[in-house]
């Protein structure tokens, strides 16, 4: 019998870390902090979001940064610790985990399609697949408009998060959110 | 590497992660200093995120540096502001490649090409530390290194090959900087001893890979290896050049006059 996945592994591990936790209501709290870069997406959809401990009035939330220098992170801290200050929850230590370092692969599915309807093109939506480089005949599928007739512009967007590439059928530019 | 760690003092690697951390926040300074400067928005931009990626390599270092120092000391409260901000330019040990002048944009590619494929040698071994928080680092700032070094390249060749002027002023850089790429591959005591430790990289090893790596882009971008014998070092001494003062000012300036100042 052949089995056709329909979610990465890495997903379903994340899920299922998710569902077992004691905790549902706090990450349920979280789904509601989003990255303040990309307002379209939640920290647990981004994939940044590891683990929420509760003791009492305190809580343990762990993270990963996406990229070294992202200057988000200090304000996600800040967003976490105000969302759980509404739940009764009067301490929030932030612990910043490296390891394992993060990827865009802990992604989630729907995470991807906001970030497209959000103008953003997720990784996987690099023509051939993300696991090569980018080179100047990268091809990726415009947010906007679906082409695949795209150019890029730059390996660095708005963010070094993103790459910068152009639509040569509706011409707009857009941010491509790196593999990494 | 084998792995020994209790032999390791924790003052040798408080040393060491923070010169890690010196190199990474001297060249992030740098390359924040083309924010605005830049040939072209793109390349504005570009720059600017590579500067932020090294300021967060230091970023980390610095912050277990700190946390390693807290913990020998628990009256202390250091945090990474402390080895970023207050320290004056002798206790700094970058290699001077890194704090050598901005330059005009071609010195300021040929730097990064050397310096970024360094990187890339040098991650891959610091991924196999046996301290699990500076191996750590390495796997997240080696991602990001192979963007930096695939930028690095594409300029270089695109300056080597461009025009007679952007072929000169590379060659020029090149030549000018040259002599300070030895430094990258030398060993003093302190790392010979966490190197028998199993915790840093023995640099010495690395250099073969480069010189090979960073060959073939040179001459592929039809410029020549220097082959001037000169050589300087003392960065990791503390032995500085003019231009670190300078940048120190500029960076330490607004902390030093507002202290724990917030906004």
């Amino acid at each position: 019998m052949q089995v056709i996945p329909t979610k990465s592994p890495t997903q379903f591990e994340r899920e299922q870390f998710r569902r077992n936790s004691e905790f549902p209501e706090l990450w349920q709290c979280l789904d509601q902090v989003k990255d303040p870069e990309i307002p379209a997406l939640s920290l647990w959809d981004i994939g940044i979001l590891k683990d929420i401990k509760r003791q009492g009035k305190q809580a343990t939330v762990t993270i990963t940064p996406t990229y070294s220098g992202c200057p988000a992170m200090d304000a996600i801290a800040e967003d976490i610790t105000i969302a759980f200050k509404a739940h009764g929850i009067e301490k929030t230590v932030i612990i910043t985990e490296l390891s394992p370092a993060w990827t865009t692969d802990w992604m989630t599915d729907k995470g991807r399609n906001q970030l497209r309807d959000y103008g953003i093109a997720p990784p996987n939506d690099v023509i051939g697949g993300h696991e090569q480089p980018l080179n100047s005949d990268s091809k990726v599928l415009c947010p906007q408009c679906s082409s695949a007739d795209t150019k890029l512009l730059s390996e660095y967007g708005s963010t070094a998060c993103k790459a910068l590439f152009q639509c040569n059928s509706c011409h707009e530019s857009f941010d491509l959110f790196k593999h990494i | 590497m084998t792995s020994s760690t209790e032999t390791v003092s924790k003052q040798d690697t408080i040393d060491y992660a923070a010169r890690l951390g010196d190199d990474a926040i001297v060249i992030g300074h740098r390359l924040s200093e083309w924010v605005s400067r830049a040939p072209f928005i793109e390349e504005d931009v570009a720059l600017g995120n590579v500067a932020l990626d090294f300021i967060g390599h230091a970023r980390m270092y610095y912050t277990y540096a700190a946390q390693l120092s807290n913990e020998q000391n628990s009256t202390d409260d250091i945090t990474e502001d402390n080895f970023a901000y207050l320290r004056d330019e002798r206790q700094f040990q970058n290699h001077l490649l890194h704090e050598l002048h901005k330059g005009d944009f071609a010195y300021s590619t040929a730097r990064q090409l050397l310096i970024d494929v360094y990187n890339k040698y040098f991650l891959e071994q610091l991924k196999k530390s046996s301290d699990e928080t500076l191996a750590a680092i390495a796997v997240k700032a080696a991602k990001e290194t192979n963007y930096h070094c695939r930028r690095s390249k594409s300029w270089t060749l695109r300056l080597g090959d461009g025009t007679t002027e952007s072929h000169e002023r590379m060659q020029l850089a090149l030549n000018d900087i040259w002599g300070y790429s030895h430094e990258l591959f030398e060993l003093d005591d302190l790392e010979q001893r966490l190197v028998d430790a199993g915790v840093a990289v023995d640099c010495t090893l690395l250099k073969a890979d480069w010189l090979k790596e960073v060959t073939a882009i040179i001459e592929e971008a039809t410029l020549t290896v220097p082959d001037q014998e000169w050589a300087v070092s003392g960065g990791r001494q503390g032995y500085h050049t003019e231009h670190l003062g300078h940048l120190l000012t500029e960076m330490q300036f607004v902390h030093r006059s507002f202290p724990g100042a917030k906004w």
